[in-house]
């Protein structure tokens, strides 16, 4: 067990530095601290659950942002007529999400490898250009939503910056502990044994089809709950949310972070976004700089981030 | 006489204009070691894979246990007892020794969607699968990454976690392949040992075990069965000494 000790103490330390944000920002009077962090953490929820399916179920997602673009219409789209109920729209966030994995994923996973990727790929660009096309709302442009969603009083508000801050602080910590739960359950197992070799996993007298297929409305329900968040931290939502370059970050957090660890995708998108605010402040080729970075860590560090600190502990007994 | 436990009518299964499998009957009875011999492209791990469902015959039919199988899906005839091992080794090389037997006792013991407990303490699995592992000879090596196995060691596991399904027939593909002298001798015994436990369909070419282990023989040529019978029957039958055995005395 000491083996792990690490990397545990890095999950941690992480997790309670995103909870002192809110004082840091407050104290210091750098409100951006809270922005930033709190679309950290929120991207943070959508690569744990790309992790979920990806790292674990090598089910190689190129359109996981549809998602989070799901999740977040399931605000604008009711808040557009008046309904800013939370218990209208979380519930919608997550079910339409679950419904999309649902559909496309009886689909997808017929497929393996380079097909899985282009079919996924396929499905969120059908998302993408369907909400392109409803000039209702805002079609290109996306809207803005008037009011975040709402709570009983006395719950929280999440009109309050820090509120809100805490509620994805919470949502963040239970899907990393949901996704540590399930990949060590008998779940998990399948899951990870249909990766390694799905041949194997039949003749042993699993139907794999199903683990997957339910693993990936898991992930994708968990990812259209981070869209939720969302859409409610940025007040607005488009479906340039949703673009495939978004799905394309969402795997580059992954990797960097370290594939099947559950912290790894966390790290990935800490690194991925403060690297990004860094360097796009000293030169505008920043993305030029960015790339070889991202390069070198997958050529050179087998494990992401994550991997490149367990070389650092002790070895196993 | 009551109907074997496998039996197999008219197979038959073509690979563009190669015919890999040409309308083969086999029967193998309950308790019975029944070895299939033949040179190699004699299409006996194409039946195999059709027995254990991984490939679908074009025509003729598969009767396991007293149901037709033909259609089923190689999970759902796992589940019905019937376990497979494979020639090339194909096993869970990321996970532990012990993980991969448990995985097949998992398969085994009711569905998998159990998402919260862990599986890696659940002495349900785990007890038996340890028990498992000593019975092949991998008992110590229980928390090694299978991937890291010795060759030989591979071959045990694959068996073991055939065994890991409590398969009422198992089907056995060249359980010796590429093993050395040493190896090889400690899986004939290992076999040996089940014979009686467990009914067991091989595929073998090392005649040495065929003629040790098996109660009956067939020998399959072109896709056929050519010959069946006892091994001494076998020995003597002159078209299998010409078809086939001939060709090994040499070696």
């Amino acid at each position: 067990m000491s083996a792990m000790n690490l990397r545990r103490w890095l999950t941690a330390l992480c997790l309670a530095l995103f909870a002192l944000v809110p004082v840091v920002a407050g104290v210091f009077g750098q409100p951006f601290l809270l922005d930033i962090f709190d679309r950290i953490m929120i991207i943070s929820i959508a690569a744990v659950s790309l992790n979920l399916i990806m790292g674990y179920g090598g089910m190689i997602s190129f359109g996981h942002a549809a998602y989070l673009g799901i999740g977040a219409y399931s605000i604008g789209i009711p808040a557009y007529y008046g309904y800013y109920d939370a218990a209208l729209q979380l519930p919608l966030a997550i079910a339409a999400s679950a419904l999309f994995a649902l559909v496309t994923g009886y689909i997808c996973l017929r497929t393996r490898g380079v097909y899985f990727i282009m079919i996924t790929l396929a499905f969120a660009q059908m998302a993408y250009f369907a909400f392109i096309s409803v000039e209702e709302y805002g079609g290109d442009d996306g809207l803005v939503i008037e009011a975040r969603s709402r709570v009983p009083a006395g719950v929280v508000d999440l009109e309050s910056n820090v509120q809100l801050y805490y509620v994805v602080f919470a949502v963040l910590v239970g899907a990393l502990y949901l996704v540590h739960r399930i990949v060590n359950s008998r779940f998990g197992l399948v899951i990870q044994g249909a990766k390694d070799n799905d041949e194997r996993m039949r003749a042993i007298g699993f139907n794999t089809f199903r683990y997957r297929l339910t693993c990936y409305v898991i992930a994708g329900a968990m990812c259209g709950l981070a869209g939720w968040l969302l859409g409610n931290f940025n007040n607005f939502f488009s479906p340039e949310m949703i673009a495939w370059t978004r799905s394309g970050e969402l795997i580059f957090m992954v990797v960097l972070g370290g594939m099947g660890s559950v912290f790894g995708p966390v790290l990935g998108t800490v690194a991925f976004i403060v690297l990004e605010e860094v360097l796009s402040g000293f030169t505008i080729y920043w993305e030029l700089i960015f790339g070889a970075f991202l390069i070198l860590v997958v050529v050179f560090v087998r494990g992401g981030l994550m991997g490149m600190i367990a070389k650092f502990e002790r070895p196993r007994p | 006489m009551s109907a074997p436990l496998l039996d197999v009518k008219g197979l038959t299964k073509s690979f563009g204009g190669l015919v890999a499998t040409d309308g083969l009957d086999l029967g193998v009875s309950a308790g019975e070691t029944h070895a299939v011999i033949g040179p190699n492209g004699a299409g006996k791990t194409t039946l195999l894979a059709q027995l254990a469902g991984q490939l679908r015959p074009d025509a003729g039919t598969i009767h396991f246990d007293g149901a037709d199988i033909t259609g089923l899906s190689a999970p759902a005839r796992s589940l019905r007892g019937l376990a497979r091992s494979f020639q090339i080794t194909s096993i869970f090389r990321d996970f532990t020794v012990l993980d991969n037997v448990a995985l097949a006792i998992q398969a085994h013991a009711g569905h998998s969607f159990r998402l919260w407990q862990p599986a890696r303490r659940d002495a349900a699995l785990r007890d038996p699968a340890g028990a498992i592992l000593e019975r092949v000879g991998l008992g110590g090596r229980a928390e090694v990454v299978a991937g890291n196995l010795a060759h030989g060691e591979q071959r045990q596991l694959e068996i073991a976690m055939a065994l890991g399904t409590r398969p009422k027939l198992l089907l056995l593909d060249e359980p010796m392949a590429g093993m050395g002298g040493e190896d090889s001798e400690r899986m004939k015994a290992f076999l040996g040992s089940l014979k009686g436990t467990c009914t067991m369909l091989l595929v073998e070419h090392d005649m040495d075990a065929v003629f040790t282990l098996a109660d009956r023989v067939t020998v399959m040529v072109y896709g056929r069965a050519l010959a069946c019978g006892a091994p001494a029957e076998i020995r003597a039958d002159e078209r299998v000494r010409q078809a086939y055995l001939g060709d090994e005395e040499g070696v």
